[in-house]
């Protein structure tokens, strides 16, 4: 069935919409990622204006997010002292980064830049985590193999140091402000919840226990994607409600189900799957930058 | 008194062909988009008016008709292949582009009308986009690729020999406006044309507007951001505590 969408100005198939909101939002539930940077790529494929995919895409995020957070806080797999100063770095980033992103676009290269910003940070952070998690599975496999010891770096040595009793915790709040930073830059600029980029960064970074990485991950995007789908309706107006809506229908539903999933593998196990899904898509757009293009010309985004 | 006479013999001699005017009239002038729209079919349907009957051995008459979306302006990127990857480097922005173009004829175009008047009277996809007044270089690609990328989309399309022509009085065509279109005022322009030369032309519009829920979202968006923002999220937040109450009930029963 046809709905025509009344910001994107085009009409596509509702169920099409409601089957990729569920898929991506169950990937959201199992690995705790907002899945933003499936989601936004896949909208704009499908021949959703750009800049409409990804603040709506934000919009979803924030019901997919919402859903898995509250399956996470009844298993009380959130460290919400951890989120809060996380979500601070974040709307720090977001806004440092959209104000990057306007300079961007004024000097002609946004898209190429965002193209590339997904190809590199997928690129490392997929095959980072793919590495490890092989390392892992293989460690598993011999019987005696201790787990390494939780390293002392430098982490340990800078100054206001917190508890964080969830993740048991002891260490300074600075790095956790600072990964909020950098991921709230990346999503504004990315147009993504930056999960993909904060669920290894709490892991190997602040080395969160991944029990609680993946709800504390959701509960701050909610957050930093809230804000940036405010940012998008008042300055933008490309948050449409009606591709949000399905997206979100099929999304909540999707991020239950993954959430159940998620819990049945094994770390590794989901580790190895992200990292292979990451890879997956950084892959394709790598190829459109080797590639030729079919078209060498495209029609931009207009709305002067 | 000399002016007057050499003007009464031409009135007299020129209309070597009967004097020919076009009478049309459109099955719907107002297309409404609504959340269901998807696509809509326009008939088009007229007459010839004549004054006198047709000298014998006169050409064929042929009738083109063209629907165009509001023109607006666009820009157009080219990608060139920098440092091993394909980047935008070109960007131009194109005036008078139609956001729809479609045009339906007798016969086929370039047999039909000479190419003056096919582009004076944008009639044909390669008269379509009509930079005017633009000096950048290579605009003439930057136009077609505009027609190109829209021949793709199914916003730009010339189908020749579709309109039916009865006994050089009665045509009738149909003309399909896609589910992509975006609301404005659109025209259609109706030619009738012999021996390559427009002899009598009309337009009529057909206002194309979203209608009902789409309207009042697209309003509110523009009008009042901030609580159409709100409202988006506040949907985001009980359709997600929705869906997990649910399976919460859901795995307890």
């Amino acid at each position: 069935m046809q709905i025509y969408l009344p910001i994107a100005e085009v009409s596509v198939n509702m169920f099409v919409l409601l089957g990729l909101g569920g898929l991506v939002g169950m990937l959201s539930g199992i690995f705790g990622v907002g899945g933003g940077f499936l989601m936004t790529p896949i909208l704009i494929m499908i021949g959703i204006p750009p800049a409409v995919a990804v603040a709506t895409e934000a919009n979803q995020i924030v019901a997919s997010s919402f859903s898995g957070v509250l399956a996470h806080f009844k298993r009380k797999t959130v460290d919400i002292k951890m989120g809060l100063i996380l979500m601070l770095g974040g709307l720090a980033g977001a806004t440092l980064g959209v104000q990057i992103f306007k300079y961007l676009k004024s000097i002609g290269q946004v898209e190429l830049l965002v193209t590339l910003s997904y190809v590199i940070f997928l690129g490392l952070v997929g095959s980072m985590m793919f590495v490890e998690s092989l390392n892992a599975i293989r460690r598993a496999g011999k019987p005696g193999a201790l787990p390494k010891k939780k390293k002392h770096n430098w982490i340990h040595g800078l100054p206001f140091k917190t508890r964080f009793r969830t993740s048991g915790l002891y260490i300074s709040v600075i790095p956790p402000i600072l990964v909020g930073v950098a991921v709230g830059i990346l999503a504004a600029i990315m147009g993504v919840g930056g999960g993909f980029i904060m669920v290894p960064a709490m892991i190997y970074m602040l080395g969160m226990p991944t029990k609680v990485v993946v709800g504390t991950s959701l509960f701050q995007i909610i957050f930093v994607t809230a804000y940036t789908t405010l940012s998008h309706a008042t300055q933008n107006f490309t948050v449409d409600a009606i591709l949000a809506l399905l997206l979100i229908i099929g999304g909540v539903i999707g991020a239950q189900i993954g959430t159940r999933i998620g819990v049945k593998l094994k770390a590794e196990q989901l580790r190895i799957l992200l990292a292979a899904m990451v890879l997956l898509m950084c892959g394709k757009l790598a190829l459109d930058l080797l590639l030729m293009p079919g078209e060498l010309y495209s029609i931009g985004a207009g709305g002067h | 008194m000399l002016r007057i006479l050499i003007a009464a013999i031409t009135l007299a001699t020129t209309p070597l062909l009967a004097q020919e005017t076009v009478v049309v009239d459109l099955s719907q002038n107002r297309v409404d988009i609504t959340a269901t729209y998807s696509g809509s079919e326009i008939f088009v349907f007229g007459a010839v008016k004549r004054e006198a009957p047709l000298p014998e051995g006169a050409s064929a008459l042929e009738v083109a008709i063209v629907i165009e979306g509001p023109l607006e302006t666009v820009t157009v990127r080219r990608k060139e292949k920098k440092l091993g990857i394909w980047v935008n480097t070109d960007a131009v922005e194109v005036n008078e582009a139609p956001s729809f173009f479609s045009i339906a004829t007798t016969s086929p175009l370039s047999d039909m009308l000479n190419d003056g008047d096919r582009r004076d009277y944008a009639i044909g996809l390669d008269y379509a986009v009509r930079p005017q007044g633009q000096a950048e270089e290579n605009i003439e690609s930057f136009a077609e690729a505009i027609s190109r990328i829209r021949q793709d989309d199914g916003l730009y399309s010339q189908r020749e020999g579709i309109v039916n022509l009865t006994e050089e009085t009665l045509f009738e065509a149909n003309i399909l406006l896609p589910a992509n279109i975006v609301e404005g005022d659109y025209t259609v322009r109706v030619y009738l044309i012999r021996d390559k030369n427009i002899v009598s032309d009309t337009s009529l519009a057909i206002t194309v507007r979203k209608a009902g829920l789409e309207v009042w979202l697209y309003d509110m968006a523009h009008n009042t951001p901030l609580l159409y923002g709100l409202m988006s999220l506040l949907v985001a937040l009980v359709a997600g505590y929705g869906a997990s109450e649910i399976f919460r009930r859901l795995k307890r029963a």
